[in-house]
């Protein structure tokens, strides 16, 4: 646990010789967690029912959030990989493979829970050379295959390089076993942005469900007769039957006319 | 023929392509989700490649696996906008889009503090103000406070003094004398602003008021207060001989249970209807000898202000009158006060210690 914790956070505090039971108990977590104001935590336990296990959790406002229990069926530890480690605090990448992991409510849980855990602090610029190393998560046959490379950049033909992987760290096998999952209105709740933080909605603008951007213009209102369309030439009026019209109309005008062809 | 050489050229060009592409591509069914802010992959194939349970073919493909996946991730991120800052090449990461639940709950909006309710009330906008003022003196365009500013009262090396004010004051001090005040003024307001919003009673200095002028109810409050401000929390405090224990924040009023003793109630029940009913009054012989001891003071101190009066008026004509009459000398002596109530002969002790004198 220690090498989980060393080689992935680094802002963490450790309890040492705590006995609890977080599943029937939440009241020494919640202390512990208010005293040292963290909210995650992770605790280790082995017990004859339940042989290495590893509980994952976080709160929110201090109570338990989210707990899931996870049984640790094969471990290799930072120090039996014997090759060059890359400095604590990088922030990792994340791979998550395989559909378990959006089909049912406890894997998503869970991948939303190790994010949080192992995502390290978000920051707007990265080093493109800084990226070292990745925790890469399977889900295949109930069974979580967590494991941890360190990434070595090979020369391509192009701008983007080729990757060559390399074992580092720690590397487990994990069995979900329990889960404490929030209810449905306090992970609501514990999702809410605030305001500020929520996307400005622009005005007139719409979306179609094919994405399809639809605007709208507001315009004054117009005189129709008097609207300039476009001049086909023929449907113009001919001359006799311009004359056929206005004999009804203005007799005067076609007077006019007359006497200036002349 | 050229066509010919044209189409050839394209062709050869196309493969050189994607040779050049062939070490950085991966073929996937699905295409993965891509939340670059978190720096993070979702594949959702299936891993049906992963049939193999043992232990080094399964390393190998989990770790193949692994390798696609961070081509992929790797070739959105080449794909973001870089720019070079010291000598590294740094990509602008865009938001992360996975939303997490948060820590601690949002944070509650602050109530407004005076001025904004103020300005609420009357309407007033916030003035956008131009960050440099034009200044005289020195001919340049300076900031409108701060360092070298445009109108800066300290620098002055001349104060006229007003019409109105003393020849030998200290202008210069007067003014350093405001702004101290207009600055602690400043942070007093906005302390009791933070306090307003987070709704802490605000600490009371002590129970003492600035100005002096105080109830006696609050003087009281402030004395209990500093009492029990000690390290013993007040248990070893000495009080003045005839001060009484402060009354605490006790229950005022005794209420029985409504389910308790069903037989003495009905008792004190009938009692009360008893007394009630019956014709003649009772007498409380503790009251009645107070009212009597009462009544008797009041006659005495009746009869010597008469006395007082009489001899004060005939030696001292008109001015000492009502200064007499209003703070005398010292408080009455003792003598007059044993065994009766202390406030009602304090009020009489005083005036008549301002006639005994005499």
């Amino acid at each position: 646990m220690s090498d989980n914790c060393g080689c992935n956070m680094e802002y963490k505090k450790e309890y040492l010789k705590n006995i609890t039971r977080p599943f029937e108990d939440q009241t020494s977590l919640e202390f512990f967690s208010k005293k040292s104001d963290c909210s995650l935590f992770m605790f280790g336990c082995h017990n004859k029912k339940r042989p290495n296990n590893l509980i994952v959790g976080r709160m929110y406002d201090y109570h338990v959030l989210d707990m899931i229990e996870l049984g640790i069926e094969k471990f290799v530890s930072l120090k039996d990989i014997k090759n060059s480690k890359c400095p604590e605090g990088t922030k990792p990448m994340l791979i998550f493979a395989g559909d378990a992991f959006d089909v049912s409510e406890d894997y998503r849980r869970l991948k939303s829970l190790l994010i949080d855990f192992f995502r390290g602090p978000t920051v707007p610029n990265i080093r493109l050379a800084g990226l070292e190393y990745v925790l890469h998560f399977t889900a295949l046959d109930g069974k979580i295959y967590f494991r941890t490379y360190k990434l070595l950049l090979k020369k391509s033909g192009c701008r983007t390089p080729r990757i060559e992987l390399e074992e580092m760290g720690p590397s487990l096998d994990l069995i979900m076993r329990r889960t404490y999952l929030a209810s449905d209105d306090l992970y609501k709740l514990s999702m809410k942005l605030p305001k500020a933080l929520k996307p400005k909605k622009k005005k007139n603008i719409s979306h179609d469900t094919f994405g399809a951007t639809y605007g709208r213009i507001h315009m004054q209102k117009q005189d129709l007769s008097k609207l300039q369309t476009r001049k086909m030439k023929g449907l113009k009026k001919r001359p006799a039957e311009k004359l056929t019209d206005n004999q009804e109309n203005k007799p005067k005008k076609m007077k006019r006319r007359k006497i200036d062809s002349i | 023929m050229e066509a010919r050489s044209a189409e050839e050229l394209l062709a050869r060009a196309e493969r050189a392509e994607a040779e050049k592409l062939r070490l950085i591509t991966v073929h996937k069914d699905l295409e993965l989700e891509f939340d670059l802010g978190n720096l993070l992959a979702t594949d959702r194939n299936p891993p049906t490649g992963l049939r193999q349970r043992s232990g080094p073919g399964l390393e190998a493909q989990l770790r193949g696996l692994a390798r696609d996946n961070v081509q992929l991730l790797i070739n959105q991120l080449w794909q973001l906008p870089s720019e070079r800052v010291e000598e590294a090449v740094v990509a602008r990461l865009p938001e992360p889009s996975l939303r997490l639940p948060r820590e601690k709950p949002l944070p509650k909006p602050r109530p407004l503090t005076r001025w904004q309710q103020f300005a609420q009330l009357k309407g007033i906008r916030p003035r956008k103000k131009t960050s440099l003022v034009w200044d005289e003196a020195s001919k340049q365009w300076r900031r409108r406070w701060g360092y070298q500013r445009a109108r800066d009262d300290t620098k002055e090396w001349l104060i006229e003094v007003p019409g109105g004010a003393d020849p030998d004051e200290d202008q210069f001090a007067k003014r350093l004398q405001a702004k101290k005040e207009r600055v602690a003024r400043n942070e007093l307001n906005r302390l009791r602003n933070i306090a307003r919003a987070h709704k802490v009673q605000l600490p009371s200095q002590g129970g003492m008021h600035p100005t002096g002028y105080q109830s006696r109810a609050e003087l009281g409050k402030a004395m209990q207060v500093a009492k029990v401000s000690t390290a013993s929390v007040g248990r070893f405090q000495e009080r003045l001989p005839k001060e009484k224990p402060p009354r605490g924040p006790g229950k005022k009023r005794q209420f029985q249970p409504n389910i308790g003793d069903f037989a003495a109630e009905k008792k004190s029940q009938l009692e009360l209807i008893r007394v009630m009913n019956s014709k003649k009054p009772r007498m409380d012989v503790t009251r009645a000898t107070n009212k009597q001891m009462r009544e008797e003071d009041r006659e005495e101190a009746a009869k010597k202000r008469k006395v007082a009066k009489g001899r004060g008026g005939k030696r001292k004509g008109r001015p000492l009158g009502p200064g007499g009459k209003g703070k005398g000398g010292p408080p009455g002596p003792g003598g007059k006060r044993k065994g009766r109530p202390p406030g009602l002969g304090g009020k009489k002790g005083q005036r008549q210690g301002g006639k005994r004198r005499k």
